[in-house]
């Protein structure tokens, strides 16, 4: 019964702990190991225009708006003493400033920090309606008849009826019939609005969309437009230059249709630009944001909450369980004798700032001073506590010293001897000469040896750096480490060091 | 290493896990071990319950009380100074005699009136006790051995350390003090563990420093098949001690006395696991037999000779 208590316990210590830390790594997409960083895209709009005096200045500009294949994690508005308003609807955002009155040249900017999602939200497509024949002009209308016609015989399908079409307003000599509409139809942004146009007099439903390619460095990009038109089931994306259908792996979506515009009121030489960077982002930062946007409170009570001192100071106390766990293992799997039950893993915090090799030596000279002097303090035949608060006097004075005559010898590791818990130092000394005068030296030096041997190996356990990012990032790694503990708890079998003890009576 | 792990579980030899985790935390009550780490209280209960132990001169409790020590021991030419809560035979003075207003220490030494009460003021301080505790001095009967012993002990008392398991005895040994045990009767530090046959009451093997040895290495004397007196008494003396604290899993140390035949020393809430390297024998078997009794004989006379059947078969 207890067994089977226990057992259900660390299973449910263990799913808790491990449950808690995988959904941290698929959902939130918190990196397993340290360093990980990951690339985000500085994406920047830049407004500029000159105000005219005497009127009052509005300027729109749609935002982002759910881009495909990537994640908002961050996004800010720059202007002076501009009011600042976001319209949001089924189509997209948009941002108005105003201003009553503005001087000279402004400077608006929007700037949205975006992240390469790995997860495809893939939309659910509302079917669009299918839009009627545009009442075109009298003199277009048997040229775009014609043109259709002539689309219609070399296709199959939606797309390849769209694609002719689009070959045809493109092509290098165009028809010499189309050269009215082609004029009518001028620049890249009009080409698509022309083709949409054009494709309505087939009822074919088509929209425009518009992006960025996402290229490092890129200062003055523009938005790119390009069609889609939907064959039925769902939209298809074509290139407005050549007909090829599918969009570049690198570009963003920023607006669907065209029902959203760029427009400044009240304004001259404007001009509006996208820039493009590149940046590294460590993946914990993007996993916090993206937690933010999708409501998830756990990061918010993660320890990347805490101010980045009281992070540090849980960093090392995360690592303590660990420590503790080493100490479990080496006494009751092991067997090896230690002063103190936790001693060993204060002096492997100690050593983590000291360095291995220096903080060994320095433990041992402390102690073996100090063992020196409670020789000498014990002719004196003083009472436990004033001989324990004496020692601990000399401890400290030893340690004063020892950091002193270090550092004049130009020995900076002498400095951090300061970070050695003295009063378990002296209990260290207390308990150690009391087991010398008890047990004989033999003994002391055996328990003194363990002790450091356990702290050794804590002291290598609790600094594996992936191990330490693992535990930060993932504290609830800790009930698995509980768990383990748990288990150990109703160990029964031997300690290693007893098959030595015992092997008199292994040889029967 | 993979074989001695086996031949130890055929050999049924119990670990430090093993008796923590299945017989100590089960069958022993935190509650209860107070009982038994003050020697003080012990001696009380045993009083009490007529169980035989050496007698108290008296009791030490405060700094102040040092200066009565010449009343106590006053009439008493020998006698003992033990910390109430010590462990492992340490902060205990065996004075065997007065020679000009000075104490005759078992060592050799001779003690002035202060450094006794230095002693004793240690003791008050907690310099023996588990965790440094302030502790309480005893002052009793010192025990005078059977001479039988004479030949297989150097100074000291040698003491008959009894497993008890829900008041019935599994393994016994006799603890024999050594030069190097320093008079004590404690196996790490350097004494002779002799195994007991609790059904003969002879001694079988013996261990010193964990090897097998067959003479003392002091005196020299053989030390197997040894017959213990007064054995039946004493086994009964400490499957007694189960109702008197009521824990489970009990060490009974008992020395014998000359004139006044088995004393109870001490009882130990965690004894150690050295009887099985004396006895040459594992105690796993016996104390799986006994725990799954359903019912356990209500006399200690009964359970006592259980024990002696039991050692028969197992």
């Amino acid at each position: 019964m207890r067994q089977l208590h226990l057992l259900l316990l660390v299973i449910i210590l263990c799913a808790v702990g491990l449950g808690l830390a995988i959904y941290k790594v698929t959902t939130l997409g918190l990196p397993l190991t340290t360093s990980e960083k990951a690339e985000v895209w500085n994406v920047e709009a830049r407004i500029s225009f000159r105000a005219k005096p005497e009127t009052s200045v509005k300027v729109s500009l749609p935002l982002l708006f759910n881009p495909s294949g990537y994640t908002i994690l961050d996004e800010d508005f720059v202007a002076a003493n501009y009011g600042l308003a976001i319209e949001q609807d089924d189509n997209g955002r948009t941002a108005l400033w105003a201003k009553r009155r503005a001087e000279g040249k402004q400077l608006l900017f929007y700037r949205a920090i975006i992240y390469k999602d790995t997860e495809k939200t893939t939309d659910s497509v509302k079917a669009p309606i299918y839009p009627p024949i545009p009442d075109y002009p009298e003199n277009f209308r048997p040229i775009i008849q014609g043109l259709l016609d002539k689309a219609r015989q070399q296709s199959a399908d939606t797309v390849s009826f769209a694609q002719q079409v689009i070959k045809q307003l493109n092509a290098v000599s165009p028809a010499p019939e189309l050269k009215l509409l082609l004029e009518h139809i001028n620049n890249s942004r009009n080409l698509a609005k022309g083709v949409n146009w054009i494709l309505a007099g087939a009822r074919i439903p088509t929209r425009i969309i518009q992006g960025l390619r996402l290229e490092d460095g890129k200062l003055y990009s523009e938005l790119e437009s390009w069609i889609q038109v939907y064959d039925g089931k769902q939209w298809r994306t074509l290139n407005i230059k050549d007909g090829k259908e599918g969009l570049p792996s690198n570009f963003i979506l920023w607006q669907i249709g065209d029902q959203k515009t760029f427009s400044v009121d009240g304004g001259s030489e404007v001009s509006l630009q996208f820039s493009v960077a590149k940046t590294l982002r460590e993946l914990v930062d993007i996993a916090e944001s993206r937690a933010a946007l999708k409501g998830s409170h756990l990061m918010e009570f993660s320890l990347y909450s805490l101010p980045v001192q009281s992070q540090n100071v849980y960093k090392i106390l995360l690592m303590v369980p660990l420590g503790a766990f080493v100490v479990v293992l080496m006494r009751n799997l092991i067997g090896i004798k230690t002063f103190g039950t936790f001693m060993p893993v204060l002096i492997a915090l100690a050593l983590r700032e000291t360095e291995l090799a220096w903080g060994l030596l320095l433990f041992c000279l402390i102690v073996g001073l100090g063992l020196l002097l409670r020789a000498y303090v014990d002719r004196l035949k003083l009472l436990l506590i004033p001989r324990l608060a004496s020692v601990l006097t000399m401890v400290v004075l030893l340690m004063a010293s020892i950091s002193v005559i270090m550092h004049k010898l130009g020995l900076e590791m002498g400095l951090s001897v300061a970070l050695f818990p003295m009063v378990i130092m002296t209990m260290t000394i207390e308990r150690m000469s009391l087991t010398w005068d008890e047990a004989g030296p033999a003994e002391a030096f055996k328990q003194g040896a363990g002790s450091l041997l356990v702290a050794t190996i804590g002291y290598l356990v609790m600094n594996i750096d992936a191990l330490q990012h693992l535990i930060f990032v993932f504290p609830e790694l800790l009930l698995v480490v509980l768990a383990a503990i748990l288990l150990f708890g109703r160990y029964s079998g031997y300690r290693l060091t007893e098959l030595w003890r015992f092997r008199a009576l292994a040889k029967r | 290493m993979f074989k001695v792990l086996l031949n130890l579980k055929r050999a049924g030899v119990v670990g430090i896990n093993r008796r923590n985790a299945d017989y100590i935390l089960r069958y022993n009550e935190r509650s209860l071990y107070p009982l038994v780490d003050d020697k003080l209280r012990t001696k009380r209960l045993a009083i009490t319950a007529g169980i035989a132990v050496p007698e108290l001169y008296g009791v030490i409790e405060i700094e102040h009380d040092i200066g009565h020590l010449p009343n106590i021991v006053n009439g008493h030419k020998d006698f003992v100074v033990k910390p109430a809560h010590g462990s492992g035979g340490n902060g205990i003075y065996v004075i065997i005699g007065q020679i000009n207003n000075r104490y005759q220490h078992n060592n050799g030494s001779l003690l002035r009136e202060e450094d006794l009460e230095y002693h004793i003021s240690n003791i008050l301080s907690g310099m023996y006790s588990l965790g440094g505790q302030p502790d309480h001095a005893l002052i009793e009967y010192r025990v005078k051995f059977d001479p039988i012993f004479e030949s297989i002990s150097y100074r000291g008392v040698p003491d008959i350390r009894t497993v008890v398991f829900r008041g019935i005895p599994v393994a016994s040994m006799v603890r024999l003090p050594t030069r190097m045990s320093d008079g004590k009767a404690n196996l790490h530090q350097g004494a002779v563990g002799a195994g007991i046959d609790l059904a003969t009451g002879l001694t079988t093997n013996a261990v010193w420093q964990n090897h097998p040895v067959e003479q003392h290495p002091d005196t020299g004397a053989n030390i197997g098949n040894f017959k213990i007196p007064h054995w039946d008494k004493l086994l009964t003396l400490a499957s007694q001690c189960y109702e008197l604290v009521g824990l489970g899993y009990l060490g009974v140390d008992v020395v014998l006395d000359r004139e006044l035949g088995p004393l109870v020393l001490e009882l130990n809430a965690r004894p150690g696991l050295s009887i099985q390297i004396a006895n040459g024998k594992g105690m796993q078997k016996r104390l799986e037999y006994i725990d799954q009794l359903a019912e356990i004989p209500a006399s200690a006379q009964e359970r006592a000779s259980f024990a002696q059947n039991l050692c028969l078969q197992l």
